[in-house]
């Protein structure tokens, strides 16, 4: 009977406690898996060099659901930063503003490249946007008309190809990884092999056209992995002589195990990527509420401590995890924009 | 006449019932029997296998003893230690660690190059390790001290074999002046390896050597707790109600048909609920203890239910008849008679919800648990994690070091786990009761 009266009375102070608003000391930022490491390495440095300030929490839960939280209003009940694997789209930008949530600074942390690799058992691999098309499309065209892809074996797309079943393991749908994959080697992919203008002329609607470019093949060829890259890694290892899509830094984590393609001649690297000479890349952001600065203890110092070169720049720790660095004059832009409180 | 033939041979052929038949029924039974446990023997086996034969060697870390000087020119350039100790915090620690390493492995502390390299052994938390000797003890300003530092993550998996060394040089995260300096070091007994009691009291890192499930222990305590004293009160006194008390009607019925339904919902659901109720309707703060907990303890509860209730029906009625007949209230039948003899399948109800909830990380993700804390949480109000959000964290990760770290936090849980399910048989066999 104690039991019970004791914990009736736990259950009224718990409800009791969450009534009352509460002040938070720390920073939360939640967001995109892609920039989960590099927003983690930052918070853990700014809880180390400032003592006064506790260690931001970082969540992780994707892009989408990260600006949903981000955009449900003002107050310390909501979270401060959302970290981003693309921009911010006109819709959530609305959503923000509905809500009350009208001061935005959009921040840039840099670039993530995403390469092409195959276990580090296999010969190097040299593939071009088009290979990868003709490889992986679902329909391709021939003789002017749209038909199913029939490639098997990578030689039959491109004879200096080896001569091994097409097997690709690319991320799923829901990743932003997807998107970037679609729109730099896929679409880039149907123009060079002149498919798009043939295309344009099959299907009317601009937006359905586009579709049919980078619409993938479903018998097997082109694997969709909803997982993370620790899965396509487990996948390769168990296929051999399939190719995977990966982030760079992962990559760059496991160069012992897999072996990068090359695309359209070019060696994915911090350099080739920050020149631009590396076709597949993109640019990660985070988005920070700027009612909250000034509120939230240490929020207006992470952002300094952020976009400072000694976390961003060539030589900071996440170009060492593999962010790509923006370039200097860009990385100056950003920290005057930020310092300004330059909003949306 | 031939009646008498017939019956005399009659006996001599035994009557057929199968009995042949039914032995062969019957050791066939027990092959599948024995064939089902088998099967279930050896995947436990496999899963713990792969599980030890990969996670066991996170429970040694590397690490590197070297004689550290604290020299003023490093830490305290313009000597105002007296007046603001906290000038302390800002002085050249990965400076000293460079020093230390040129001292013991004999390249010049100018030579950038092998600088860089020598740094990469050590785990940039020991700059933080050493600031805080020094804020502690500002009198090591100037001293020199054996120090054990981290080394860095794939030192420490290059160290335990888990990077493969036969590859080129450029495609491997350890170079070989680094190889050579690690057996420089180790030939010297400067690089050993030590219990990793990191593992067990830091908090998240993104660096594999200092990241530990301190946090998620403690997060995941604190919603076990919070689960037990919230779920195990009420459901009992919600089945008690239901299975001593409640009329039986349409409306009793439709109740009991909805719990066994919410026993069966995915656990994802219950986040959603939290979080519009708990996190944005009441207001409670995301990524909290408290929150994951309230509501872990809506996911067990139908558990706890359904199981008090099978364990009150099965005291035998005549129990409750002879207490009755003796004059005992209803309610003294119950707390003196029913619920005792009840007592150890409620207790197994509740422990297998516990053991359930332990393991969630579906609801967690929605109200914010499934994220990097690096702080202790002070209160069940603070941000903290679980035990399996930090494997589903690490499982995810890039670096080599965590996949080790994954399955050494899996054998954690499973301790955590084994030690909850001793608790409950502990605890029948006190309650057993026998009639």
């Amino acid at each position: 009977m104690n039991f019970i009266r004791f914990s009736a009375a736990a259950l009224v102070a718990s409800v009791a406690f969450a009534g009352a608003a509460h002040a938070r000391d720390q920073i939360q930022i939640a967001g995109s898996s892609t920039v989960l490491p590099y927003a983690k390495i930052v918070a853990e440095a700014f809880g180390e060099a400032n003592s006064q300030f506790k260690t931001p929490v970082v969540e992780s839960g994707g892009t989408g659901a990260g600006l949903k939280e981000f955009c449900k209003g003002v107050g310390p009940d909501t979270i401060d930063i959302a970290n981003a694997s693309r921009k911010i789209k006109d819709d959530e930008l609305k959503a923000c503003k509905d809500a009350g949530v009208t001061a935005i600074s959009e921040i840039k942390i840099g670039y993530d490249g995403i390469v092409f690799a195959t276990d580090a058992s296999n010969k190097d691999f040299v593939l071009t946007d088009k290979d990868l098309y003709l490889a992986l499309a679902a329909q391709v065209v021939v003789d002017g008309k749209l038909v199913d892809n029939t490639a098997k074996k990578w030689s039959d797309v491109n004879k200096d190809l080896p001569d091994e079943d097409i097997m690709a393991f690319v991320p799923g749908e829901k990743h932003g990884t997807r998107e970037v994959f679609e729109q730099k080697v896929m679409d880039a992919g149907c123009k060079a092999a002149g498919a798009a203008d043939v295309i344009k002329g099959l299907i009317s609607d601009a937006k359905e056209a586009a579709a049919a470019c980078h619409k993938l093949r479903k018998d097997r060829m082109a694997v969709d992995i909803d997982g993370d890259y620790t899965e396509t890694l487990a996948r390769i290892a168990a296929n051999k002589t399939a190719v995977g899509v990966f982030g760079l830094s992962f990559y760059e984590n496991n160069t012992d195990k897999l072996k990068v393609s090359t695309v359209n001649g070019v060696t994915p690297s911090v350099e080739t990527i920050a020149s631009g000479e590396y076709p597949v890349s993109r640019p990660l952001f985070f988005y920070v509420k700027n009612a909250h600065l000034g509120v939230i203890p240490g929020l207006k110092e992470y952002v300094e401590f952020f976009t400072s070169d000694d976390m961003i720049g060539p030589e900071g720790p996440l170009a060492e995890y593999g962010l790509v660095p923006a370039p200097d004059a860009e990385r100056e832009q950003i920290r005057s924009d930020a310092s300004a409180g330059k909003t949306l | 006449m031939s009646d008498a033939i017939l019956t005399a041979s009659v006996p001599a052929v035994r009557r057929d019932i199968g009995l042949k038949r039914r032995y062969a029924a019957e050791r066939r039974f027990r092959l599948y029997g024995l064939a089902a446990i088998t099967i279930g023997l050896v995947f436990l086996a496999l899963l713990l296998t792969s599980v030890v034969r990969k996670g066991y060697t996170a429970f040694v870390q590397t690490e590197i003893s070297l004689p550290v000087t604290f020299s003023e020119a490093l830490v305290d350039p313009t000597n105002k230690r007296a007046e603001d100790p906290q000038i302390l915090a800002k002085g050249k620690y990965d400076k000293v660690i460079r020093e230390a390493l040129a001292a013991q492995l004999g390249f010049d502390a100018k030579d950038l190059k092998s600088g860089k390299a020598a740094d990469q052994l050590i785990s940039p938390s020991a700059r933080v390790e050493l600031r805080d000797m020094v804020l502690a003890d500002p009198s090591l300003v100037g001293k020199t001290i054996d120090v054990s530092l981290l080394a860095e993550g794939n030192i420490d998996s290059a160290n335990k074999g888990q990077i493969d060394l036969s590859v080129p040089e450029a495609r491997r995260k350890v170079k070989d002046q680094q190889l050579t300096w690690m057996q420089q070091l180790k030939d010297a007994g400067k690089l050993k390896f030590a219990f990793n009691t990191g593992l067990f009291v830091n908090g998240a890192s993104s660096r594999p050597e200092a990241a530990g499930l301190g946090v998620a222990a403690i997060g995941s305590a604190v919603m076990m707790l919070i689960v037990l004293a919230l779920s195990l009160p009420i459901g009992v006194a919600a089945s008690i109600y239901l299975e001593e008390f409640a009329p039986k009607n349409k409306f009793t019925d439709l109740i009991e048909v909805n719990i066994n339904n919410l026993a069966a919902v995915p656990s994802i659901v219950y986040g959603l609920l939290g979080l519009s109720v708990f996190v944005n309707f009441l207001g409670m703060p995301r990524s909290a203890a408290v929150v994951g907990g309230l509501v872990l303890t809506l996911m067990t509860l139908p558990t706890i239910i359904i199981a008090t209730r099978a364990s009150l029906k099965a005291v035998p009625p005549s129990i409750r008849s002879a207490a009755l007949g003796l004059g005992a209230s209803k309610m003294q039948m119950i707390f003196h008679h029913v619920l005792p003899l009840a007592m150890p399948g409620v207790l197994t109800g509740a422990i297998i919800g516990l053991a359930h909830a332990l393991g969630e990380t579906a609801p967690l993700l929605l109200i914010g648990m499934v994220a990097f804390v690096a702080n202790y949480p002070v209160t069940p109000m603070d941000p903290s994690t679980a035990l399996p959000v930090q494997i589903y964290m690490w499982a995810n990760e890039a670096e080599r070091a965590f996949v080790e770290r994954t399955s050494g936090a899996i054998m954690v849980l499973l301790v955590f786990l084994i030690l909850m399910n001793l608790g409950a048989v502990l605890l029948r066999r006190r309650f057993e009761r026998r009639w």
